[in-house]
């Protein structure tokens, strides 16, 4: 085990992986001699050789299509798409050409392709650097979508997800990198002494489809993933609300099991995302849970997101859902 | 795991490199182009005219300072003042924006530093009227427009004032008024959008060029290619322009191509390309004058390389000595472009190192006082910034119901 920032944890996956399967190759912009913007790859191409960890060209739609054209003829790439706003222009190729190879080809081909992919806001980066576009990929069958939240489950996951033979879209919460964040922008904190930046170094894997219970107790059941994670923590503490915390870690398939007993045992539900309300993929659980925990259900499940706006540059702290907000909702399911 | 598969021993396919790492020395070819290569062209000329163009540089000031050959574009020594003073006043501008950020007043910024010459001296070829569709790096088209440098502080500081309301990061102005569109940061989104513009001023009849940036990273993006196709196939009065600055944060321009250089790009298009040096004031003017002259005279687009260097870091989030040598950019062959310029006008007489000194000083006070302004209506460190409001306007053109619940949840 050693203490690792989610960047470092992401790396010894890579790194892990690239031991065992010749197979696994990364590349994006700025990965291969710089070691990426937000620093992943870092030694990887010294490690590996220039031909395993490489710079591409400025174009996500190329490096999309050539993952694919990778993945097709029996490798195993993983792609860094610089920001997850940024990953639009490959989009034609993962929804229409990754996600559909498989069933399109009768199980012949098959393109097992990892994206990896910074996400959420936090950072003042504006509309372009601030977007959580998963229910983007939820929406796209073929794809299984990951959105890790700490460095533990961000190595096991990305490990997991590498190791998958669908394509994966791999979210990372660039505003985590670090550290968790608790929704005060005037209180920074490292993953120093969080237990789950203890990470194992060599191989090491958390099942995909398979949630994690952070917090348990007794009256609501909150659910997130990414940065909201930390945030919804902190606002659990704030409303005094004995409650369930679940890091749902795959969105694309969630972990229905875990999620439904936990409603059913709370009877109260608050699903937490950063990404805009309307076919948020909060509105895919509320409407799964309802299907069966309807008669277990004591309040309305309720959705706590950013809104349906464009992500804001000064005032993002009025966009991201803040501990008020969280806390308030679930207090709200407490009333008769 | 998928199947084993035997790896090739030798390298098994090319990955390109940069010429030089931060423990290298410097290693640009010196330049052999000088102003008297190429020939002036008429407007009508083909793409294939501009073969010699494209291979070659295109320059009027050499290197010791003296403006020479077919397309000098001889001009007013007033018109040259004016852009040395708008070149001077960018880099200051940018040096005043830096500070801002690392005390927090910003959350971000980004330089024109070494490539001051490239949007000032093409706004300045152009009319008044015509488009200009920037990529980050061309922000001092707002000064050759007019535009207030309170006003445009206002908006990288994120205050009250900002007439982006505080929506975009820094250097993503936006100003309709000087016919300067809006920055947007996916990189190269507006080439084949000024395609589109250039369209609509032909169809209402507007003589009104539109002029467009990307750099040589952006390059490799499918939009590049789009608007050279588009362009060729519609002949629209447009002005089609890859900024070479050699890096894409940091990846060398060899990798966005594999090609021999950027601007021959534009001739299997049939459209007529030129490498212009976008460090030689002169050369820029009278290429893009020339270009306009083209489009307006209907013979559709005109492709330019500009062909620099990045002399500072990509962005304040950037520290270039991790990817090239510290002090790279002191041996680009082309110089430094307000260097450039000023030695030309000394050298034909019309300015001094006195007057240049007298100049600097004016416009750092006139940057500082405008500082002084626009943070007095409240930076990004300390507010205030516009209302929270903001967020849920102008999303659509009315507010819809679900976005209004949503502004009054916040209650703000
Ligand atoms: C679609 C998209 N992908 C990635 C980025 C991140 N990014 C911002 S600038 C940049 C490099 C651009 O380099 P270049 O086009 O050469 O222009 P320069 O910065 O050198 O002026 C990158 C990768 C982005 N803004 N948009």
């Amino acid at each position: 085990m050693a203490e690792m920032n989610i960047i470092e944890a992401l790396k010894s996956s890579l790194d892990d992986l690239m031991k065992r399967d010749p197979n696994v190759l990364t590349f994006g912009e700025d990965v291969g001699y710089f070691g990426g913007v937000f620093r992943v790859t870092d030694g990887l191409q010294e490690k590996y050789g220039a031909h395993r960890v490489f710079d591409t060209p400025l174009a996500e739609g190329g490096i999309a299509s050539m993952a694919m054209g990778m993945g097709l003829n029996g490798l195993r790439p993983v792609a860094e798409i610089q920001f997850a706003d940024y990953i639009f222009p490959a989009y034609d190729q993962i929804v229409n050409e990754i996600a559909k190879v498989r069933h399109r080809s009768g199980g012949e081909f098959t393109a097992p392709v990892t994206f990896r992919t910074p996400a959420g806001g936090g950072i003042r980066g504006g509309h372009h650097h601030s977007q959580s576009p998963e229910s983007q990929f939820t929406h796209t069958p073929g794809l299984k979508v990951v959105y890790c939240s700490t460095p533990l489950n961000a190595k096991g996951l990305l490990t997991s997800s590498v190791e998958c033979n669908d394509p994966v879209i791999f979210f990372e919460p660039k505003r985590c990198y670090n550290g968790p964040f608790y929704g005060d922008p005037h209180k920074l904190s490292t993953w120093k002494g969080h237990p789950d930046a203890d990470v194992p170094e060599g191989e090491f894997r958390i099942p995909l489809e398979q949630a994690n219970m952070v917090m348990e107790g007794n009256d609501c059941t909150v659910i997130a993933w990414g940065t909201m994670v930390h945030i919804c923590q902190q606002a659990i503490k704030e409303s005094g609300v004995s409650c369930d915390l679940i890091d749902l870690q795959t969105l694309v398939p969630w972990d229905r099991d875990t999620v439904v007993s936990s409603v059913k045992k709370t009877g109260r539900c608050v699903i937490v995302h950063e990404a805009p309300k309307t076919s948020g993929f909060g509105a895919e659980m509320s409407a799964s849970i309802q299907e069966r925990c309807f008669y277990h259900l004591e309040s309305p499940i309720t959705r706590v997101t950013g809104w349906d706006t464009p992500f804001p540059h000064t005032t993002e702290w009025d966009y991201i859902p803040s501990t008020e907000r969280i806390s308030k909702a679930i207090r709200a399911t407490q009333e008769d | 795991m998928t199947d084993e598969v035997p790896l090739a021993t030798a390298e098994p396919f090319r990955v390109p490199t940069a010429p030089c790492r931060p423990e290298d020395e410097s290693s640009f070819p010196a330049w052999e182009w000088m102003p008297e290569d190429l020939p002036l062209l008429p407007i009508d000329c083909s793409s294939e005219d501009t073969k010699e163009h494209a291979y070659g540089l295109l320059r009027v000031i050499d290197d010791d300072g003296k403006a020479g050959g077919e397309w000098n574009p001889k001009l007013d020594p007033e018109i040259l003042k004016t852009g040395l003073e708008y070149m001077l006043r960018l880099r200051i501008f940018d040096e005043r924006m830096m500070k801002l950020q690392r005390t927090g007043k910003l959350s971000f910024y980004m330089r024109s530093f070494g490539e001051e010459a490239i949007a000032i001296a093409q706004t300045m070829a152009l009319e008044q009227h015509d488009w200009v569709f920037p990529s980050y790096r061309q922000p001092g088209a707002q000064f050759v427009r007019g535009r207030d440098m309170v006003s445009m502080m206002n908006h990288c500081i994120g205050n009250e004032m900002d007439n982006v309301k505080g929506r975009q990061m820094p250097v993503h102005y936006t100003w309709k008024e000087g016919h300067f569109i809006s920055i947007s940061s996916p990189v190269g989104t507006q080439f084949n959008q000024a395609v589109g513009v250039a369209m609509a001023s032909a169809y209402k009849g507007d003589d009104q060029v539109t002029i467009t940036w990307l750099g040589d990273g952006t390059s490799a993006q499918g939009d590049y290619h789009y608007g050279l196709n588009f362009a060729s196939v519609y002949k629209p009065p447009v002005i089609l322009c890859i900024v070479n600055n050699q890096f894409a944060i940091s990846t060398h321009a060899n990798l966005a191509t594999g090609g021999p250089n950027f601007a021959s790009r534009g001739l299997p298009y049939g459209i007529p390309s030129i490498r212009v040096d976008g460090n030689d004031f002169l050369a820029l003017y009278s290429i893009t004058k020339w270009a306009r002259d083209r489009a307006s005279a209907g013979h559709g687009a005109t492709h330019l390389e500009v062909y620099t260097y990045r002399a500072g870091a990509h962005s304040s989030s950037d520290d270039p000595s991790r990817y090239r040598p510290k002090d790279d950019h002191l041996h680009w062959p082309g110089g430094d472009p307000i260097e450039r310029l000023k030695n030309h006008m000394i050298s034909i007489g019309i300015w001094s190192e006195e007057k240049h000194g007298e100049l600097i000083e004016k416009i750092d006070s006139e940057v500082v006082a405008s500082y002084k302004e626009a943070t007095s209506y409240g930076d990004l460190a300390n507010g205030p910034y516009p209302p929270a409001s903001t967020i849920f306007t102008e999303v659509y053109e009315t507010v819809p119901w679900h976005v209004q619940e949503q502004r009054e949840e916040l209650g703000k």
